[in-house]
């Protein structure tokens, strides 16, 4: 597998059960799906290192966050995730400028302010950096905190359902900015999502989870048309779930 | 009036509060942030002076402060002098009394801040004192000023505890509220009305202006 992508190895009885196991390779968009509760975003919280799992391995980037064999587990802020919450989580005291600035601090200082301006720009927000985040809408919400995700340089974008609290016209445009991300950025992205479509239109490849266990990865095609057991039939919401 | 008394209510008031000020941030986010086994406990502790009647507080403080304990004589071997009775046992006192009512309204700031928010600051690269700094004491503000002001009035306030362990030594441990006490039974009902009503004019300004500051604050986040 390409060293320099994500690599997710996670294990543990409880209390969250957790079986997971998949790769993301560089430019790869993956999507995870399942249902609601089904561990994912529980994944996506391990992979940044706000949660913490008894066993497991997490590298990307060509470095190593986790290896609970060798007691490595580096804390969220020295792995370089971009990570763009289910509720955005923005610094509410803070502008939209603030908001990408605060995520910048590896940068001159001198720097900061023009490269977040450039940043809020890519994500089409010009002329709302000193907007606060209440006042702006969802989804100008959702490109603020991308563009705070992105302000750090990451090796890996983590995206946790964000597309779930905007009308459907304003998902469709986020879409359609997240194609065009992808042309401008090259690292892993993992997509969680319980929205089949969503997941088969944006990804290159889907990974289903169900009760904290990964069951197969494969390209949406391949995997909508076969389902390798009911279990991942049922967990896809599929109409025919035999095996 | 009694204006040596007031510098040193003012005086005890603004030492408690520089003392709690570190101390309620330090316990409030503790407490805020993290679980750990016997927490119920700690806090039941800490919130014991909000129902202990002050005597009792007073009864156990002075006995804890006195030149039998521990305490009291290292305080004595260190300082030369005793701990009861000076304004230095009346300020670990006022620091002890005043421990509910500073970290309660600190811990309920924190508490208020999503854990999403906190999660974002430390993906977005901030090390846990940037997070304390940037994020934290931001906003958990109002509960940090309103932690402060109660403590602050409470203390210009407080009368059991004070007569226990600092008795009412002029310019060393005579407050304002001990004052009033003096005043009344040497029956000068003019000095202890204009005392009275001073504090009450401080207290509700105290009150007043956090009230003020926690409403501005909510709005302005919306």
């Amino acid at each position: 597998m390409d060293e320099r992508g994500l690599s997710v190895q996670l294990r543990q009885a409880g209390p969250i059960p957790l079986a997971v196991d998949f790769s993301c390779a560089q430019g790869e968009l993956l999507a995870l799906i399942g249902p609601s509760g089904s561990g994912k975003t529980t994944t996506l919280r391990a992979i940044a290192g706000v949660y913490r799992v008894r066993d497991g391995r997490v590298s990307c980037g060509g470095a190593v966050w986790l290896d609970s064999k060798h007691g490595l587990d580096l804390p969220p802020h020295r792995r370089r995730v971009g990570f763009v919450f289910q509720n955005y989580a923005l610094f509410p005291h803070m502008t939209a400028l603030r908001n990408v600035v605060a995520a910048l601090g590896h940068r001159p200082a001198s720097e900061r302010g023009p490269r977040a301006r450039e940043l809020l720009a890519t994500v089409h927000l010009q002329g709302y950096e000193e907007r606060w985040p209440a006042e702006l809408s969802g989804g100008q919400q959702q490109r603020v905190a991308v563009a705070r995700a992105l302000a750090r340089e990451p090796a890996v974008l983590l995206l946790d359902e964000p597309f779930s609290a905007v009308d459907r016209r304003t998902r469709r445009k986020l879409h359609a900015e997240l194609a065009e991300l992808r042309q401008s950025v090259s690292i892993p992205i993992v997509l969680v999502t319980h929205d089949i479509e969503e997941a088969a239109g944006l990804a290159d490849r889907m990974c289903v989870i169900d009760r904290g266990e990964t069951l197969q990865t494969g390209r949406p095609a391949e995997l909508l048309a076969a389902p390798a057991s009911s279990r991942v039939a049922a967990a896809l919401d599929l109409p025919d779930a035999d095996d | 009036m009694d204006w040596t008394a007031l510098a040193l209510s003012l005086r005890l008031g603004a030492a408690t509060v520089l003392i709690l000020l570190p101390l309620g941030i330090f316990l409030g986010r503790a407490l805020a942030f993290h679980q750990f086994r016997g927490k119920g406990f700690a806090e039941a502790l800490l919130a014991l002076p909000l129902v202990l009647p002050p005597t009792v507080l007073g009864y156990y403080l002075l006995l804890a402060f006195g030149g039998n304990s521990p305490l009291g004589q290292a305080w004595q071997a260190l300082v030369g002098q005793s701990l009861v009775f000076s304004f230095e046992g009346l300020l670990f006192a006022s620091v002890i009394v005043n421990i509910p009512f500073a970290i309660q309204p600190m811990q309920r700031g924190f508490e208020a801040i999503p854990t999403e928010v906190r999660e974002a600051a430390a993906c977005s690269g901030l090390p846990p004192w940037r997070v304390l700094w940037m994020i934290d004491l931001p906003l958990a503000w109002p509960g940090i000023v309103t932690g402060l002001v109660l403590a602050f009035a409470h203390t210009l306030g407080e009368f059991g505890v004070v007569l226990m362990v600092g008795g009412s030594i002029p310019g060393e441990t005579r407050t304002i509220a001990v004052a009033i006490y003096d005043r009344v039974q040497a029956f000068d009902n003019r000095a202890a009305g204009i005392m009275s009503a001073l504090l009450l004019v401080l207290s509700f300004a105290a009150l007043g202006i956090s009230y003020v500051l926690s409403r501005r604050i909510g709005r302005r986040h919306g």
